[in-house]
């Protein structure tokens, strides 16, 4: 067993690390304050090779693998939930499906540019009426000649109004339902029909995008299929399992950073006389805050090996996304009671922390659907 | 056009703490990077490329270790490393250095270019690229701020604590360049990829080398260091305030008091 990490991804943390530190970090308040969404950031993103991480080098990625996009992803979740947020969903759940399912022509046409960063991708799946129940969109494709027609809203889709490509599910045979009568759509930016519909106003992650997407009569070539026909729920799977892990990877890191400024905090505020630290309460907190912390992590890289080294992966990574954000989750909370009053003022960014923090139980699938994924592997083992 | 960038791999001292027994720096758990303002150097190096065409090649003289130094430059962008590694250069001052860098870059060839950093944040002594250009008999211009190059010729603006100048220099030459010259861009993820799976850094041992054996390394270093010492933090200054007439009356007894006037 090697828990070494190798020199190239040593070095890949310290580049990311300082990107974070002095490209991200100083932009983050305004950010959060306005809702501005960090295009100059992206853009610098892109000509260092992040936004295509796990891309093969062939197709415009890094080549880094799924480990040095985790690691990516951990190091960014430190300083910017609105940045991993957008990177996620334009890596795991556009660029990565594309390079699993796609034909050659989609790659060379699609994934090059998106990997390379020149475009944007977003992936659609959630409806009004389709959130943890994915199997209930409506959006349908209905097949003319060497075209389909595609009809329907899509909701909360981050990056949707940016996007130069996104991955749309709909439905081509209601009567298969899941199993068969789903199907993916690259869908280009500017297609007839295809239009961008309100922006939300959200808690947190306020730097990331997240809009609705109309599609009336919206005419996409066959070609654009991806994956086969019917095949939209294996694609959105696939994609899932990695976006899970960069998403607990990112979680990770945001967990480290309330860490760290939880260990700040306590050993300077005096009272009574002394650190916060010195008292045992606190102590307590922190060593509990690092042990899940440690434990999460752990959790991740491992599921990364299973991944690198071509095992199957989707029980681990649901695992890792439930427990990550979750962890997250425990350890924002801490965080504010370490900081006390200081924790619920805007002018400290632990109060940012705690909104951007929430979201991660909810997207990419409920803490809910995680332990439902988790249950379902577990009956196919045992049963 | 080719372009020589020397780097140093130096402990990061932003952070170091100093043993107060010996004055040495505790290197333990600090890690290493690339000179700060040698990232500086590579950055005009890269630029000129850019401008120009070229290559860029790294050199480097350190330990096995300063490979990851140079794989860094590589995944920032140059386009060719050599490090020159021999327990027979170790314990060099700056002249020795400068003599077995000398020698490693009479070995490259035809060059047009060679940059360093103004200085290494660790020796604090600036020495090791003038006395580089002195030992290649090339023109230098130190604490280069602005780069150009027309008509074959260097023009450069160097940054001196109350003025600026601006030189002219023959080609090939030598300059060391500040950290206000630029901002030093950032190793790609593709180029960290490929500085590890695709390239290599040269290795390149005395003997590969035209040198005299007494003048590198230890033997080959006149410096000796008689005591290392953490100086006393000078105390605060005062501010006199008062009236300037008055003010501008005690300073001048006080320094009167001293000596000093
Ligand atoms: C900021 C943000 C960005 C997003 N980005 C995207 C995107 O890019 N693309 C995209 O397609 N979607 C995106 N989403 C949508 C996201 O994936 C869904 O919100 C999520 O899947 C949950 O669906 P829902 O909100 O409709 O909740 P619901 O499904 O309505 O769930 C409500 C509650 O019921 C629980 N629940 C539901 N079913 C069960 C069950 N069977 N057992 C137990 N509990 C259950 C849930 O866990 C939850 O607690 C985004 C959402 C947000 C908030």
């Amino acid at each position: 067993m090697d828990y070494s990490i190798s020199k190239e991804y040593v070095l890949l943390r310290k580049t990311v690390r300082e990107f974070a530190e002095k490209e991200i970090a100083p932009v983050v308040e305004d950010m959060d304050r306005e809702g501005k969404f960090p295009h100059e950031n992206i853009k610098k993103m892109a000509k260092l090779g992040f936004m295509g991480l796990p891309i093969s080098k062939k197709y415009g990625g890094s080549g880094t693998g799924m480990l040095g996009y985790c690691i990516a992803a951990e190091e960014i979740g430190k300083v910017c939930s609105s940045h991993g947020t957008i990177l996620g969903a334009h890596t795991s759940l556009c660029c990565m499906p594309i390079e699993m399912f796609g034909t050659e022509e989609q790659k060379q046409k699609y994934l090059i540019p998106l990997a390379k960063g020149e475009k944007i991708g977003a992936f659609a799946l959630t409806e009004p009426n389709a959130g943890s129940d994915a199997a209930a969109i409506e959006t349908t494709a209905v097949r003319d000649g060497d075209h389909y027609i595609l009809s329907g809203t899509k909701i909360w889709i981050t990056n949707g109004d940016i996007a130069d490509v996104v991955i749309v599910l709909t439905v081509t045979d209601k009567a298969l339902g899941a199993r068969g009568g789903v199907t993916a759509f690259i869908v280009e930016k500017g297609t007839p029909g295809f239009s961008v519909g309100t922006l939300e106003d959200k808690m947190g992650i306020r730097g990331s995008s997240t809009a609705e997407l109309i599609f009336e009569d919206c005419n996409v070539p066959k070609e654009n299929v991806l994956g086969d026909v019917g095949a939209g729920f294996i694609v959105f799977m696939k994609g899932l399992d990695c976006g899970r892990l960069a998403l607990a990877a990112g979680c990770v890191g945001g967990a480290q950073a309330c860490l760290d400024a939880s260990i700040k905090f306590a050993t300077t505020r005096v009272q009574f006389g002394k650190p916060i630290w010195e008292n045992q309460a606190i102590q307590w907190m922190i060593a509990d805050m690092a042990t899940e912390i440690y434990a999460a992590r752990q959790m991740v890289y491992h599921a990364v090996w299973l991944k690198e080294n071509d095992q199957r992966f989707t029980k681990e990574s649901a695992m890792c996304k439930l427990f990550a954000s979750e962890v997250l989750g425990r350890v924002i909370d801490t965080a504010v009671q370490i900081h006390g009053g200081m924790g619920y003022m805007k002018k400290f960014p632990i109060e940012r922390m705690y909104r951007d923090a929430r979201v991660a139980r909810i997207y990419e699938g409920t803490s809910e659907v995680q332990r439902l994924v988790i249950a379902n592997m577990i009956r196919r083992e045992v049963l | 056009m080719k372009f020589i960038v020397c780097i140093k791999q130096v402990p990061d001292t932003t952070n170091v703490k100093i043993d107060k027994r010996t004055g040495r720096l505790i290197r333990e758990g600090i890690p290493s990077i690339i000179n700060p303002e040698d990232k500086n150097a590579l950055e005009v190096a890269l630029r000129l490329k850019e401008e120009f065409g070229g290559e860029v090649i790294v050199i480097s003289m350190g330990p096995p270790q300063a490979d990851e130094a140079l794989r860094e430059a590589i995944a920032i962008g140059a386009d060719r490393a050599i490090l020159l590694t021999d327990r027979a250069f170790a314990g060099a001052d700056t002249m020795a250095t400068a003599y077995s860098l000398g020698s490693a870059i009479k070995k490259i060839g035809k060059y047009d270019l060679v940059l360093c950093g103004r200085q290494a944040i660790d020796g604090d002594t600036a020495q090791v690229g003038p006395q580089l250009a002195e030992f290649l008999s090339i023109p230098q211009i130190t604490y280069v701020l602005e780069v150009n190059i027309e008509d074959n010729k260097i023009i450069a603006i160097q940054e001196l604590e109350d003025k600026r100048v601006k030189w002219e220099a023959d080609l090939p030459a030598l300059l060391t360049v500040t950290a206000e010259a630029n901002k030093p861009r950032y190793p790609s993820a593709y180029g960290i990829m490929s500085a590890y799976k695709e390239k290599e850094v040269e290795i390149w041992k005395m003997k590969d080398l035209d040198v005299d054996e007494k003048r590198i390394g230890m033997d080959g270093s006149p410096t000796s260091v008689k005591r290392i010492f953490s100086p006393e933090p000078k105390g605060k200054g005062e501010i006199i305030k008062d009236e300037p007439k008055k003010a501008a009356e005690i300073l001048f007894n006080r320094l009167r008091a001293k000596n000093i006037l």
